[in-house]
């Protein structure tokens, strides 16, 4: 066997139901422009970016809106032509369920594009790209959203060998990948070849789980001709489209949660990534649009290729509605998704999926038992974490020793609760031991900055105190000699003089 | 307690089903038990799980917890055969209340219940019978073949009243107790026939039990209930040790042979060692545990007080866990 094909299995994992062929029969459908756009302001990791624009102004598509703040932040473009409604807190795909900031559009249906600017990146260098691309809204659109142009820009600190491209997609249920891959593997090597010269890397693997045939097919259709570019076919093994496993996988290196993949000289994209930076500096457009799965129990499950802000209600109207009624939404995938709190929300850089729940997830859990110590959890960890060990230590508020278990290496992948027995959310009770040792954390720094305040206040009393004793010893001192010594002795001395001459006075 | 957050799905056996496999795989060895040892195997048995039962049931309403969910967990039924198959078949039915009592309200729930007993509840039990009532529990059946005089009525005698009108002939030490007493007293010892007891029966039925108990065994690993670390090491260990021995001195030591066949070496292996409560949850541990386990219940069947010492061994090996699963933490992924 060649060692290009060998594959580093992780430890445990699980193979649930894929459930992906349900929604992979339909080509993706691109929605038409809708009747508002409601645009949230964060859909990415970092700063919020700021607004550029005004109630009533008259925006073209892909003219930015709001422009990243930063560099850790992202920009956000006009998905089309239209003016600007409102700018308002409205209801957002997040877990909270708290409304946040978004402009909403009212399309003038013209679609009518911002003057395009592909960029020749080959005349302006690399560096000069990386810059541009700040303004480009793209974000990882895998799920993490993290700003492109960051993780491009790494090749200034660390050089990077290997691209890796993730077309893993491991959740059960969404397919937006694997349909883009089928139907723009074209555009997709391209956008690699792209990204692999922009990093500087020699070398492409483009890691993709063995359930995904066609998608496979068309790669290797394309890449044939391309020497630099490698596929290498994972088993079907949920989360073998983690960063990090999928590294291991592709690679056979293991990168704690600590280190980031370029330290080793590898560099990941998602594949909607990908051929988002292409469409960029290829053709000069934005982040404006993106591949959604919407899928589960509705009638038609399908992808759309779908403008951001279009809303969530449309798309699952377009899908035929729940076959059983049960008004329950998760976004991502089942496994590390969350329920949504409406879906009078709309679709954003982050949204890769979206599942109307089933039966199946529904089910009020089943009462937790005790933990029996099986360690079914310990085998299915990817990140060979002692899963029942974090669960006491977490239960009974041990967080230092949760630490020392290396609580926070713990990828929330939901493993360990799908194979327990005795139905323990165990990946809850990591979330809170996290959440408790961030607030300490956070609580211990305030409590340091409080207790330098007041030692430095204490510090800055004494020293007036000093200064001030200081300065009443000189003008003692001043007082005592020279010229205002004289001034006051003559004084004294007319003083003296009075009180003597009452004396007399009174005597006399 | 929560919000459902994710993850959404979940694909596992419920502890009840665990709970049933192990059943499921003690299955062969308890049919074998039967067919060999009578009527006997089945009355410890019943009065072990339905005392159990009626115990788990008064201690979960004393408790407040919930009794339907703790009470078909299974775990009180499994503790209770494993100790049912431990006791002598001609023990008096109180023995075997006493015993699983001591299993069920001391060694299980005044430890917390499910999920939090230090020791292997079904030892526990045992231990407090072998230290309370040696005679009955080193007083063995002899096989079925050898006695067929011993019929149903004088098996209720046995049951009600003990053994003690009981003729000799259907009753013995079992050979390893034999052996030690043999070598104690400093006589040779024969085992094909000596002592005017069938050695050879008892060890035909012996191994025909182990054979079945290891069949079960095999079952639980490929439903994966048990890794292979707990049994592997617990039996290489002991014929190793044993192995040293016999070759230093044939006359003086069994031979693994023997070691790995008689008591109950095989249900030990599979089904004793393997409670993951009681036990430790790394692989290393598991590795580490076993050959302790092994360890001692060499030395005690040889040079110990006690002709059987799994109970022991068991019990003195559940309070070094602790310590074992912190000086086993496997590598975390990507540490060094």
């Amino acid at each position: 066997m060649n060692l290009i094909d060998k594959i580093f299995k992780f430890n445990g994992g699980i193979k649930a139901e894929t459930k992906k062929a349900i929604s992979t029969s339909i080509p993706i459908e691109k929605i038409t422009i809708p009747k508002t756009l409601i645009l949230p302001l964060r859909q990415h990791i970092g700063n919020m970016p700021k607004i550029m624009v005004n109630i009533g102004d008259y925006v073209l598509k892909g003219q930015i809106i709001a422009e990243a703040d930063g560099s850790v932040s992202a920009a956000i473009h006009a998905p089309t032509s239209g003016t600007i409604r409102s700018i308002e807190k409205l209801l957002v795909p997040h877990p909270s369920g708290l409304p946040d900031y978004c402009v909403v559009i009212l399309p003038d249906m013209k679609d009518q594009w911002i003057q395009k600017s592909p960029i020749n990146w080959k005349k302006i260098g690399i560096d000069e790209t990386i810059k541009l691309l700040l303004n480009s809204g793209i974000v990882g659109l895998g799920g993490a959203a993290f700003p492109s142009h960051l993780k491009l820009g790494v090749n200034q600190t660390n050089k990077i060998t290997t691209l890796i491209v993730n077309a893993a997609e491991c959740e059960p249920y969404i397919t937006c990948d694997d349909m883009l891959i089928r139907e723009r593997s074209e555009e997709l090597i391209k956008g690699i070849q792209l990204v692999q010269e922009l990093l500087g890397a020699k070398e492409t693997i483009i890691g993709i789980e063995d359930n995904k045939p066609i998608a496979l097919d068309q790669l290797n259709l394309f890449s044939k001709k391309q020497s630099s570019i490698t596929t290498k076919v994972v088993p079907t093994i949920y989360p073998s489209g983690d960063a990090k496993r999928l590294i291991y996988l592709i690679n056979g290196i293991k990168i704690p949660k600590q280190k980031r993949a370029a330290e080793y000289g590898i560099q990941m994209f998602n594949v909607a990534t990908i051929v988002a930076i292409y469409r960029f500096i290829q053709f000069g457009e934005p982040s404006i649009s993106r591949i959604v799965t919407i899928t589960g129990n509705l009638h038609r499950p399908k992808n759309y290729e779908v403008l951001f802000g279009t809303s969530l209600r449309d798309l699952i109207k377009k899908s035929g509605g729940q076959i059983i009624k049960n008004d329950t939404y998760i976004m991502g995938g089942p496994m590390m998704g969350f329920k949504l709190p409406s879906i009078d929300i709309s679709v954003t850089k982050t949204m890769n999926c979206v599942i109307s729940a089933e039966e199946e997830m529904l089910k009020e859990k089943k009462e937790p038992l005790p933990c029996i110590r099986c360690s079914k959890c310990a085998e299915a960890c990817p990140v060979e974490l002692q899963p029942q060990e974090l669960f006491w230590l977490s239960k009974s508020d041990q967080f230092e020793k949760a630490q020392s278990y290396n609580l926070f290496d713990c990828i929330e992948c939901g493993c360990c609760s799908y194979v327990c027995p005795s139905n323990i959310p165990l990946v809850q009770f990591y979330r809170y031991a996290k959440s408790e040792i961030i607030a300490d954390n956070i609580a211990k720094e305030e409590a340091d900055i409080a207790r330098e305040r007041n030692d430095f206040r204490i510090l800055r009393l004494e020293r007036e105190k000093k200064e001030r004793a200081e300065r009443n010893a000189k003008r003692k001192l001043e007082n005592n000699s020279g010229e205002k010594a004289k001034l006051i002795a003559e004084k004294r001395a007319e003083i003296a003089a009075a009180v003597s001459r009452t004396i007399n006075k009174e005597v006399n | 307690m929560f919000n459902q957050q994710s993850p959404f799905l979940q694909k596992a056996p419920s502890v009840t089903l665990v709970m049933m496999l192990v059943i499921a795989g003690l299955l062969p060895g308890i049919l074998a038990y039967i067919f060999l040892f009578g009527i006997g195997v089945l009355l410890n048995l019943t009065i072990a799980i339905v005392t159990a039962l009626l115990a788990e049931y008064f201690i979960l309403k004393l408790r407040n917890l919930p009794v339907k969910l703790f009470i078909t967990d299974g775990s009180a039924l499994v503790a209770a055969t494993l100790l049912a198959l431990s006791i002598p078949t001609i023990a008096p039915w109180w023995i075997i209340v006493i015993g699983t009592l001591f299993t069920i309200v001391v060694a299980k729930h005044m430890y917390g219940g499910l999920g939090s007993n230090l020791f292997n509840p079904a030892m526990v039990g045992y231990a407090v019978l072998l230290i309370s009532f040696p005679a009955v529990m080193t007083k063995w059946q002899l096989p079925a073949s050898h006695l067929l005089d011993f019929n149903i009525a004088q098996k209720m005698e046995v049951f009600f009243y003990g053994t003690q009108n009981l003729i000799d002939s259907v009753s013995s030490a079992t050979p390893l107790d034999y052996i030690k007493t043999q070598i104690f007293l400093k006589r040779p010892f024969d085992l094909n026939f000596s002592y005017g007891m069938p050695l050879n029966s008892y060890f035909n039925a012996s191994i025909i039990i182990s054979l079945s108990f290891f069949i079960g065994g095999l079952f639980m690993w490929y439903k994966r209930i048990i890794t292979w670390h707990l049994p592997i090491t617990y039996l290489v260990t002991l014929t190793l040790i044993s192995c040293i021995f016999w070759l230093i001195d044939p006359s003086r030591y069994l031979s693994p042979f023997i070691h790995i066949f008689s008591g109950g070496t095989l249900l030990c292996a599979f089904f004793i060692i393997t409670d993951p409560v009681s036990g430790p949850t790394t692989p290393k541990g598991k590795i580490f545990f076993a050959f302790g386990v092994a360890l001692l219940v060499y030395l005690i069947r040889v040079f110990g007080g006690y002709p059987e010492g799994i109970a022991f061994a068991v019990i003195f090996m559940n309070i070094c866990v602790p310590l074992i699963d912190s000086l086993t933490q496997p590598k975390v992924f990507g540490h060094e």
